[in-house]
């Protein structure tokens, strides 16, 4: 892939530059102060050899301006330094809107990606180019980390939450990806490769690979009246607790006053530990699903109840329940 | 030894601490905390041994990008042991509990630490902890990273986590009650005059590191029981599926182990405070700003925990406020290496083992130090967070900086705790070794970290093989430069040369006393009225007079 000893790999994302850059100018600071004192104590450990076995020192105790000069400057450059990789960081940390999102389960020892159309991929993670992607993560076991060498990020995969990382890949290929957690047996093993496609063959492989009975939406259907969700949560909002329809990225209203917005941490909460945030005018009647659903039938659940966003809600407030059922 | 050759040929004194009593039983009952400091060096040499050892195993094993030594399972376990057995049960009782438990009462003209029998009691915890964790490695290994990330190691991990757990818990105490013993001491025992900017820097070291094992042990030695509890018990602290939450742990692991660092560093820091202006026979540069460095250290350092966890999914501002943090740790740092290397200027320097020892950890602890500022910078630490850069990092702070502070300070204190010399030729070349060796074992793995190489893999493309075999071959050099020193420095206990009371000659109220030290340390109570490493004002060490006639300030700097 590059020659037999490069400094740094391939960049292939919109952060390879930038992580380049602060990494550049850390290394130069750096080898201007590891250079100069080292080249200041060899200086001095030649240039004051002891002469006379019976010699001593001239004695210095300290000097207040050299001692202030070498605690005010390093504090500056140490704060540019802080400064530049928050900027990086934020910006990594805040994907923008509208990204192509791909859901990512990882599991010991092998990740399996999502893509939106239901597509699922194991060790493999096609993207297309130019396209800012966000991945939502989550881990079926214990803590992985996926992580692009050429792309300069990784994120943490924790169980029990999600985690989101985004990145635009800006080159097209193939890229190693590989689980930066340590995470048991075979960590080494648990990788795979990332392909960066142009956008038209990203569509055209997305079509071209059949992915009817991996549909998450039709899982999540199935789960929803198989785990009688259905029974209590009626589009109608009559039931006994709320209807999911439009409920995805709308803000709630909780028992306690409070509202969030019905993203997919939160969906995932209500789903594990439904007693957590309890939606205003409704009892905390549920049950914990807490360690009875993988991760895919989360999931599967979630594709379904986003799926459901578009149908109208039943009524403005919730716990009103409206006059009339629509369908 | 370049002083040696016009000092007269001494004879070993006829009554000292190792010769006070014999028998199996007056080692092992002591109270005198300079047989208990061999008891540890005992201790800590076996476990280095152990330590090395996988190492070794881990090094050969990845020369080549499949590995062929071992299998997946056992490279985990590799690594998991040798990090155990480094940390908890090396480098953390390294510095305080060997030279610290022999040179604490010495250098501040105590006859003993304050609690002489709890002093002995920590090394039997010490012990104790050690059996549980070695039965833990033989009875199906350990393999949960030392780290013991939750919930692999709580749920998940097949191996022997419980003894291990509950071993590196009891060893705790022995941490604590060694802290709790050296700061009463340091508070109540100073001889008459030895006031605390008189003080030599190591025994700030000492101090600063005697809070940090109060305050911070208890924390690991809970979190690691609730990792056992969970295990054994089912019980839901950090397992998610009971509701636990896994990144709480990490909380409270870096809580104490990014303190633990500081545990490592600052006592070889304190070492080489002692080396530099002893070989270069001047007052040191800024003695309070070296002294209270080693306590801003201790203060920050345990507010920068959750530097180790950018990429857990914490929050951006948390994230924002450890980073800012972790910056601010890196000034006494850099405020120390100054200072050093300003003590050098017009000294009168000479090429003596302990020198070299201090000068190569100031060039290991620069880089080391440096490379933390990558990994505190946010944005930088995306990309090279869990790489190799980390494991490299890690290694020049606690390699080649608190091993060669070790190593030094051993050769240093050699005199004093045999009344031998070691062979100075054989000396400096074995420290040279090390040095050479030690680069070409971590510097590459720099580059595999920014490459792209995650840390703890048993195997790894084919790309990175050239610089992972740079780093099997610097490792070979440097187990040659471990390997030296203990054989020539056990020769010497029998054939060395008689050291005589103060061969370099150095400051101290150690080196006022014979070598080795009669059992009860001062036959008289001393009494200080001179300032530290005042080499100009001592007619006694029969040296000439500075070229600059001077007198040393009440506290040291100008």
């Amino acid at each position: 892939m590059q020659s037999q000893l490069p400094f740094y790999p391939e960049q292939a994302s919109n952060f390879a530059g930038s992580v380049d850059s602060l990494m550049l100018y850390l290394s130069l600071v750096s080898l201007f102060f590891a250079a100069g004192i080292t080249a200041a104590i060899v200086f001095f450990f030649f240039r004051f050899h002891r002469k006379e076995p019976n010699e001593v020192g001239v004695p210095i105790y300290g000097n207040m301006r050299l001692e202030a000069t070498w605690i005010i400057i390093p504090f500056f450059l140490a704060m540019t330094m802080f400064g530049w990789g928050a900027v990086v960081y934020v910006e990594y940390r805040h994907p923008p809107q509208d990204t192509l999102d791909i859901y990512i389960v990882a599991k010991q020892w092998m990740w399996k990606a999502q893509q939106p159309t239901g597509l699922r991929e194991i060790n493999e993670l096609h993207v297309p180019v130019g396209r800012d992607v966000k991945l939502i993560m989550a881990s079926e076991d214990v803590i992985h980390d996926f992580f692009v060498p050429a792309f300069r990020v990784k994120m943490d995969v924790v169980p029990g939450r999600y985690n989101t990382m985004w990145f635009r890949p800006t080159k097209v290929g193939r890229y190693h990806f590989f689980c930066s957690q340590y995470c048991g047996t075979n960590h080494a093993m648990m990788g795979g490769w990332v392909t960066v496609m142009e956008p038209s063959d990203y569509a055209a492989w997305l079509s071209g690979s059949s992915g009817a009975e991996a549909d998450p939406v039709a899982l999540g259907e199935k789960l929803f009246v198989e785990k009688a969700c259905s029974t209590c949560h009626l589009a109608s909002g009559l039931g006994r607790a709320p209807s999911l329809n439009g409920v995805y990225g709308a803000k709630v209203l909780l028992a306690d006053g409070s509202t969030v917005t019905a993203d997919d941490a939160y969906i995932r909460e209500s789903i594990l530990q439904p007693n957590a945030k309890i939606v205003a005018g409704y009892q905390p009647l549920m049950p914990a699903f807490q360690g009875q659903l993988t991760e895919e039938q989360i999931l599967g659940l979630m594709a379904y109840i986003k799926s459901l966003q578009s149908l109208p809600a039943p009524a403005k407030e919730a716990g009103i329940a409206p006059a009339t059922e629509k369908k | 030894m370049s002083s040696t050759s016009t000092v007269p040929v001494h004879t070993m004194p006829r009554e000292h601490y190792l010769n006070a009593s014999y028998g199996i039983r007056s080692w092992l009952l002591t109270t005198d905390h300079k047989r208990i400091a061999l008891l540890y060096l005992i201790g800590v040499t076996f476990f280095f041994f152990v330590g090395g050892t996988f190492a070794t195993m881990i090094r050969i094993h990845l020369l080549t990008p499949t590995g062929y030594l071992v299998s997946p399972e056992t490279y985990n376990k590799l690594f998991t042991m040798h990090g155990v057995a480094m940390i908890f049960f090396f480098l953390i009782p390294s510095i305080p509990a060997v030279l610290g438990n022999f040179l604490v009462p010495l250098m501040i003209g105590a006859k003993d630490v304050a609690f002489p029998r709890i002093n002995l009691l920590s090394w039997y915890i010490y012990i104790t902890g050690g059996c549980f964790v070695l039965y833990s490695f033989f009875t199906g290994g350990l393999d949960t990273g030392w780290t013991f990330y939750t919930p692999l190691s709580s749920v998940y991990s097949n191996s022997a986590v419980t003894p291990a757990v509950i071993g590196i818990f009891i060893n705790g105490f022995s941490s604590i009650l060694t802290g709790l013993n050296f700061v009463v001491t340091i508070h109540t025992m100073r001889a008459p005059g030895m006031t605390w900017f008189r003080l030599p820097l190591f025994i700030w070291a000492q101090y600063a590191t005697s809070i940090i094992f109060i305050l911070g042990t208890p924390v690991i030695a809970i979190s690691l029981l609730l990792v056992g509890l969970e295990r054994m018990f089912h019980l839901g602290f950090f397992n998610p599926a009971l509701g636990g939450d896994p990144i709480l742990f990490q909380h409270l692991f870096w809580f104490y182990s990014h303190p633990a660092v500081y545990i490592m560093i600052l006592p070889a820091m304190g070492v080489v405070s002692e080396i530099i202006p002893t070989f270069a026979r001047k007052p040191i540069f800024g003695y309070s700003f070296i002294a209270g460095s080693s306590i801003a250290i201790a203060v920050i350092g345990f507010l920068v925990w959750a530097h180790h966890m950018f990429l857990t999914g914490q929050s951006t501002y948390s994230a924002l406020t450890f980073s800012l943090l972790s910056y601010l740790v890196a000034i006494p740092s850099a405020v120390k290496v100054f200072n050093w290397a300003s003590t050098l200027y017009k000294g009168s320097i000479s090429y003596d083992t302990p020198m070299l020892y201090a000068l190569g950890f100031i060039g290991l602890f620069l880089i080391g130090g440096l490379t933390g500022l990558f990994l505190a910078c946010l944005g930088l630490d995306i990309h090279i967070h869990d790489t190799y850069f980390v494991v490299a990092h890690f290694h020049y702070i606690m390699v080649g900086g608190a091993v060669m502070g070790y190593v030094g300070a051993l050769h240093f204190w050699w005199p004093k705790i045999t009344g031998k010399l070691y062979p100075e030729f054989l000396a400096r070349v074995a420290a040279v070794i090390l040095f050479v060796g030690f680069n070409l074992t971590f510097f590459p793995q720099f580059i595999l970290g920014y490459l792209g190489m995650p840390r703890r893999y048993h195997n790894y493309p084919p790309e990175f093989q050239v610089l992972n075999v740079m780093s099997t071959a610097g490792a070979s050099i440097l187990a040659l430069g471990y390997l030296l020193p203990m054989i020539y420095l056990t020769w010497s206990m029998r054939y060395g040369k008689v050291a005589g009371p103060n061969p370099w000659p150095a400051t101290g109220l150690e080196w006022h006393i014979d070598s080795p030290p009669p059992a009860e340390n001062f036959h008289v109570t001393p009494e200080v009225d001179w300032e530290p490493y005042d080499f100009g004002n001592r007619p006694d060490l029969g040296l000439a007079a500075p070229l600059t006639p001077s007198h040393a300030p009440a506290h040291g700097d100008d």
